[in-house]
C-alpha cells in the first residue's frame, strides 16, 4: 500500500506540469457539466414552483345546494391526483375580484346581483400535474351534474410540459457529451504519463511484478486527479454561481446551489471518470507491451 | 533447467525467427548463444523469459511450460529469472539501491528484508560505497553491474543476459563477464546471448551458435560427436 501510494505521488512530483494539466482538464470538464447541472436545478426548481399553481377551477351552476357540493368536493378530494379543494362561494369570489382588480372596485360595488359564480378550485398533488393528469381530473369532475364549467389553461400546462420534457433532454445530452470528452482527455492525459514512464513498467514486467500491481500506482492517480478536479470544479461552480447571482440580483436572487448530495456525486463521477480513463490506458499500454 | 524441443518461430508478417531448434541446459551450466544480428539470439531470449510464446514445439524453463502459460502466470516464471539487457534499463531518477530496492518492492517482498537483501547483492557486485550514486553518475559498466544485481537480488535460478557487454569498453566487458562468471561458479545458470567472439573463445563454456533461425554449432554435442568419432 506505501509503494502503491509513492509511485501514485511520484507521478504527481515528477511532472507537476502534466499533473496540473489532467487535473485542470478533469475540472473544467466536470465544471460544465457542474454549471449545466446548476442551471437544470434551478430551472427544476423554478419550474416546481410554477407547476405548484396549476389548478383546476370548475364553475358550479346557479342553485346548487350547498350539501351537494360538499359532498363533491369531499369526492374530489379523494382522487389520488388531488392535494386539496377549496369552495369558493359567489360573495367570495366577488370579494375577491374586488380585492385584486382595484380598478373596478366601484363598479363591484354598484352591483345588484353577483354576477360571479361560485367554484371549487381543485390543486393537484405533485407529480401529478402533467397535461395529461390535470386533463383527465378535469374530465373527472366535467361529469358532475351541477358543474357549469371546467378551466385549467390546458395549452399553459402542455407547454410547461414540453419545457419540461426539452430541459431534461437537452441536459442528458450536453451532460453526456461533456461527460464523454472528459474521459477522453482524462485518457490522453493518463496515457502521457504512462508514455512517460514506460521503461519503468517495462522494468516492473520484467522483474515479476503482476499486471494488477502495475495498474494499481496508475488507477490510484487516475482517480486522485479525479478527486483533486472534483473539488476544483465544485469550487468553480460555487465562484460562478456566486458572481452570477450577485450582479444579476432580481429574480435570479433566489438561485439555489448544489446540495450536499449533489456535490458528493459530482466528485464521486469526477474520481470514476479518473478511473475510467487510467484503466483504458493501462490497459490498452499492457496489451502493447 | 531449460529445454527446448523443435521450436518454431514466425511473426505476423511471415518472417520465420527459428526453426527446429532444439537443446538442453542442465543445472549450473554457462552457456553463449552466439550468431550474428538478426540469427534469432534475441528472439531465444524472448522465449525464455515468456514475452513471447513460440509457433510450434515446446518451450521449458525452470518447470514451467512457456506454450500453455497464462498471462497471471509469466510473473511466476519471471520471479525464477534474473535478466540482463545490453541497455541496463535502470531508472534514471533513483539511486542504485533504489533501482534493486525497486525489483523486490513491485514484487511484494517484506520491507524488512529489503535492505539487507540489497546491501548483498551490491557487495557482491563490488558496488556497496556506489549504493547512492544515480545512473548518470556511473560508468557504462558499473550501471551493468547495478542491472545484475537487480536481476541477482530474487535468487533466481537461471540468470539470462542479452549482449550485456555490447555497450562497454574492454575494461568494463572483462570485469562484467568475470562478474557473470562467479554468478555461475556460486550454481546460476547463466544464458548469455553475444556476438563477442573473443569473449567466447576465452573460455570452455557451452556454445551455441545460430545462423538464419537454426543452430548450426552446439559444442556440448560436436564435442562429444567429435570424441565419439576419434
Amino acid at each position: 500500500m506505501r509503494l502503491l501510494t509513492r509511485e501514485a505521488l511520484l507521478s504527481f512530483r515528477r511532472a507537476p506540469l502534466l499533473s496540473a494539466l489532467s487535473i485542470t482538464t478533469i475540472a473544467f470538464s466536470l465544471f460544465t457539466i457542474g454549471l449545466f447541472g446548476l442551471v437544470a436545478i434551478n430551472l427544476r426548481q423554478a419550474l416546481r414552483g410554477i407547476e405548484e399553481r396549476v389548478e383546476i377551477v370548475a364553475f358550479v351552476l346557479r342553485g346548487t345546494p350547498a350539501e351537494t357540493i360538499t359532498l363533491a368536493t369531499q369526492d374530489i378530494a379523494a382522487f389520488p391526483e388531488v392535494q386539496d379543494v377549496t369552495f369558493v362561494t359567489e360573495q367570495q369570489a366577488l370579494d375577491r375580484a374586488a380585492a385584486e382588480l382595484v380598478e373596478f372596485r366601484d363598479a363591484y360595488r354598484d352591483l345588484k346581483a353577483n354576477p360571479l359564480p361560485a367554484s371549487i378550485e381543485v390543486r393537484m398533488r405533485e407529480g401529478f400535474r402533467s397535461a395529461a393528469s390535470v386533463g383527465a381530473v378535469a374530465e373527472r369532475i366535467r361529469g358532475f351534474a351541477f358543474v357549469d364549467d371546467v378551466r385549467y389553461g390546458r395549452d399553459w400546462v402542455q407547454r410547461l410540459d414540453q419545457l419540461r420534457n426539452v430541459t431534461g433532454l437537452v441536459g442528458l445530452v450536453i451532460g453526456l457529451a461533456f461527460a464523454g470528452v472528459a474521459v477522453v482527455i482524462i485518457g490522453v492525459t493518463i496515457r502521457l504519463t504512462i508514455l512517460q514512464r514506460a521503461r519503468e513498467i517495462s522494468i516492473m514486467r520484467l522483474v515479476g511484478a503482476t499486471n494488477w500491481f502495475i495498474r494499481g500506482p496508475f488507477l490510484l492517480e487516475g482517480a486522485l486527479k479525479g478527486l483533486l478536479g472534483g473539488f476544483l470544479s465544485l469550487a468553480l461552480c460555487y465562484a460562478g454561481y456566486i458572481l452570477f447571482r450577485d450582479t444579476t440580483g432580481g429574480p435570479f436572487a433566489g438561485l439555489i446551489f448544489f446540495r450536499p448530495e449533489h456535490m458528493v456525486v459530482i466528485i464521486v463521477f469526477g474520481v470514476l471518470l479518473g478511473l475510467a480513463g487510467s484503466l483504458v490506458s493501462v490497459g490498452r499500454h499492457l496489451r502493447n507491451v | 533447467m531449460i529445454r527446448f524441443s523443435h521450436v518454431y518461430k514466425s511473426y505476423p508478417n511471415g518472417a520465420l525467427a527459428l526453426k527446429d531448434i532444439s537443446f538442453k541446459v542442465g543445472k549450473g551450466e554457462f552457456v553463449f548463444l552466439t550468431g550474428h544480428s538478426g540469427a534469432g539470439k534475441s528472439t531465444i531470449m524472448k522465449l525464455l523469459f515468456a514475452e513471447q510464446k513460440p509457433t510450434a514445439g515446446e518451450v521449458r524453463v525452470s518447470g514451467h511450460d512457456v506454450n500453455s502459460l497464462r498471462v497471471d502466470e509469466v510473473p511466476k516464471l519471471r520471479r525464477r529469472l534474473g535478466i540482463v539487457f545490453q541497455d541496463f534499463r535502470l531508472l534514471e531518477d533513483r539511486t542504485a539501491a533504489e533501482n534493486i530496492a525497486f525489483a523486490l518492492e513491485v514484487i511484494g517482498a517484506r520491507r524488512d528484508t529489503i535492505a539487507a537483501r540489497v546491501t548483498r547483492v551490491l557487495t557482491q557486485v563490488g558496488l556497496l560505497a556506489k549504493a547512492r550514486a544515480h545512473p548518470r553518475e556511473l560508468s557504462g559498466g558499473e550501471q551493468q553491474r547495478i542491472a545484475i544485481a537487480r536481476a541477482l537480488v530474487n535468487d533466481p535460478a537461471i540468470l539470462v543476459a542479452d549482449e550485456p557487454t555490447g555497450n562497454l569498453d574492454e575494461r568494463a566487458t572483462r570485469g562484467v563477464f568475470q562478474l557473470l562468471r562467479d554468478i555461475n561458479t556460486g550454481g546460476t545458470v547463466v544464458v548469455m546471448a553475444t556476438h563477442d567472439l573473443d569473449l567466447v573463445r576465452q573460455t570452455s563454456y557451452r556454445t551455441i551458435e545460430l545462423r538464419d533461425g537454426s543452430v548450426v554449432y552446439d559444442s556440448a554435442v560436436d564435442e562429444t560427436e567429435e570424441t565419439e568419432v576419434s
